[in-house]
């Protein structure tokens, strides 16, 4: 039933509508990671990020506008005991080769009078410009340089500022690590990237193993309790995190994982109620002569379960592993609950932990940190698509 | 017994062996025991006193419980339904045959595979009262700046703000509802064509009735989800302001890790539980006299 041209130029302009409402939060966070710190509080918001350059003392660098300057003013060189200082002052207040300086003496505020030489005329309109500088404020190196410009020496460009990014994953910090007698530092975030990884493949690993394992007992074998069981499994299902979080971190603690990375990736060796269920519902598709021809050529229900079933059922367990990955690396609670050290941490607790931190002003590093922590997955996702959207539609469909 | 059933039982159990034992460790006994601590004044520090039912009847009487159960009840109110209308809105307009399907599809799903801490720290800026590009937007369409609130900062404002995140992550059930409407045999509405009924008729008679089971379990997932939310709150609001966003898990949450008082997080939880089990139950009370099976 394909609709008439009319409705279906309404149902597309809908759809256009709709989409643009989805992604604008997308273009929201790239821009802001791209966008230079001065930038990010601007009202009405710059839609691109622009870089300025500028010539400062002689050279042509990125620059901060800083201020306009309303009237004319004068660029001037003193000495001040053995250094050479640069200032700004408006015009009026240099004379016959002497600058009026306000100086600050214990509490009050006085005027000095001190021989200086000009550098420059700036008229008003100018800008107050300071070298762009790369780099986080603890950082060591040689203070901004600065000048003042004319409007029309001032080239402004489309500019992405990519150092966000750069600057995003060194402002979590460092971790210092040991190697025998080799002492390293590692960006705090790639450790937080590593810690997730650990958790997300061997849980994938975990829960594909384990579950089908289980899933074949349930789908494939024929034994006394074994629908009463899976009852049971389904039931789990029903169990909220919150009901079983409390003693669990007392098995935990028990054992002596709280604070490591166990407890979020050794249960996924003990399959998981929701894959069970997804993978028996395959397994129980595949025709049963095929086990049986298997059997009469010898096989064990272990040969049976490897050889035959598990190549059959790739796209289930795609399914499985791809699920579980996605849930690893968004998974929050558990790391919230579970982890203790920051060298620990996953990308979820990170993130949240440097939020908490920086929050409120560094967005640009924080749309960048996000940027980073949510590509992966899109990438995923569209390498998946179809396994996915399927997975999805599967779980919906059988209740 | 014949030995052929007694090897099929043994290599049954074996298969679901590794299930057995995470089954017992990570799902029964803290089941069990947390129903236990839940009549305990349990620290996890110290051996876990009883005390009866003390923890519940002080729940009872525990003003941030009531306010933490409303403040859930009303996202799941009003955020359930209207993400429901939504994302079968969305799933009827796609189901239309209209080119490019494919590329919508992903548009309108991709935000429901954003990581939780993510999703909550782009909101925080995009809903922030000042630079916010809400605020702007809205700006832009003619509100007043003395009328654009705060959004998170402001208690009246801070829960729709949370339920506008949260209809942006509606595509995972939208999907499912699109798979959902796909299935629908195609002869249902060729014979409704014949009859001569309207769009609007078809939705109403074989549309929803056919995508009812999926409907339900939608539903069912997105009780079980909205009582378990904590992340949004402790990350872009700790509950805040005036505990407008303190929300169910969030306080359990706080009163197991923060205050150490797990007995009472128990109880807590075990009331969750129920109430989960409850709706659940009303859900498919009710839907086994509208949901339609096609069996």
């Amino acid at each position: 039933m394909k609709p008439s041209p009319p409705k279906r130029i309404a149902v597309h302009a809908l759809l256009v509508a709709g989409s643009l409402v989805f992604i604008f939060p997308f273009v929201w966070l790239i821009t802001t990671s791209l966008k230079p710190v001065e930038q990010i509080m601007k009202m009405p918001p710059d839609w691109l990020p622009r870089a300025y350059y500028a010539p400062v003392q002689g050279q042509r660098l990125k620059v901060v506008k800083e201020r306009q300057l309303d009237e004319s003013s004068v660029l001037v060189n003193y000495a001040h005991g053995n250094e050479r200082k640069r200032v700004l002052l408006p015009a009026s207040r240099y004379r016959d080769g002497q600058a009026e300086l306000e100086v600050r003496v214990a509490d009050r505020t006085e005027t000095i009078r001190v021989p200086a030489t000009i550098e420059k005329h700036a008229p008003a309109g100018s800008w107050l410009v300071r070298e762009k500088l790369e780099r986080l404020p603890q950082d060591p190196g040689p203070p901004a340089r600065w000048d003042c410009a004319p409007p029309d020496q001032i080239e402004e460009r489309i500019e992405p500022a990519w150092w966000n990014y750069r600057g995003a994953i060194r402002y979590t910090g460092y971790y210092e690590g040991r190697f025998l007698w080799w002492t390293y530092r590692v960006p705090m975030f790639l450790v937080y990237l590593r810690n997730t990884l650990v958790v997300a493949v061997l849980g994938v690993i975990g829960t594909t193993l384990s579950s089908s394992l289980a899933a074949y007992g349930f789908a494939r074998i024929p034994w006394r309790g074994r629908d009463t069981t899976f009852l049971v499994v389904l039931s789990t299902m029903m169990v909220p995190f919150a009901v079983t979080m409390v003693p669990l971190y007392g098995v935990f603690r028990a054992l002596g994982w709280i604070g490591t990375l166990k407890p979020l990736w050794v249960p996924a060796f003990f399959g998981s109620a929701f894959n069970i269920f997804l993978l028996r519902q395959f397994f129980r598709t595949i025709p049963q002569d095929l086990s049986d021809a298997a059997r009469i050529d010898g096989c064990s229900e272990w040969g049976i379960f490897w050889r035959v079933i598990l190549p059959l059922s790739k796209p289930a367990l795609a399914v499985v592993a791809l699920f579980h990955f996605m849930w690893a690396w968004n998974d929050f609670m558990g790391p919230l609950i579970f982890l203790t050290r920051q060298d620990t941490f996953t990308l979820s607790l990170g993130l949240q932990f440097y939020q908490s931190q920086h929050g409120g002003s560094e967005w640009h590093f924080l749309m960048a940190a996000s940027t980073l922590m949510i590509l992966p997955i899109v990438v995923l996702f569209f390498f998946t698509q179809r396994t996915f959207i399927q997975g999805i539609s599967t779980t919906g469909m059988k209740n | 017994m014949s030995p052929s059933e007694r090897r099929n039982l043994r290599n049954g159990l074996l298969f679901i062996s590794p299930w057995i034992i995470g089954f017992c460790v990570f799902m029964l006994y803290p089941t069990l025991a947390s129903l236990f601590f839940s009549f305990c004044d349990y620290s996890v520090l110290e051996r876990p006193v009883w005390i009866g039912a003390e923890n519940y009847s002080e729940l009872a009487s525990d003003g941030v419980f009531w306010v933490s159960l409303g403040n859930t009840a009303y996202y799941a109110v009003i955020a359930l339904p209207l993400g429901m209308m939504l994302a079968i809105g969305i799933a009827l307009l796609l189901n239309t045959k209209v080119r490019g399907m494919a590329v919508y599809r992903t548009i309108f799903f991709l935000p429901s595979i954003v990581p939780v801490v993510a999703m909550a720290i782009l909101w925080l800026w995009i809903l922030n009262g000042r630079y916010g590009v809400l605020n702007y937007s809205l700006s832009l369409l003619g509100i007043p700046a003395k009328a654009l609130p705060a959004w998170l900062e402001n208690k009246h404002w801070a829960m729709p703000a949370l339920i506008l995140m949260g209809l942006w992550g509606i595509g995972h059930a939208m999907v499912i509802y699109l798979a959902g409407l796909q299935d629908i045999p195609v002869h249902l509405y060729e014979s409704a064509d014949i009859d001569g009924a309207s769009w609007w008729q078809k939705t109403l008679h074989i549309t929803l009735p056919m995508l009812s089971p999926t409907i339900y379990f939608n539903l069912i997932m997105g009780i079980i989800g909205t009582f378990q939310i904590f992340a949004a709150p402790y990350i872009m609001t700790s509950g805040g302001p005036e505990r407008a966003t303190h929300f169910y898990t969030f306080y359990l949450y706080n009163l197991a890790f923060e205050d150490l008082r797990m007995g009472y997080a128990c109880a807590m939880a075990w009331i969750l539980f129920l109430i989960i089990l409850g709706l659940t139950l009303l859900a498919t009370k009710v839907s086994a006299k509208h949901v339609h099976y096609e069996r």
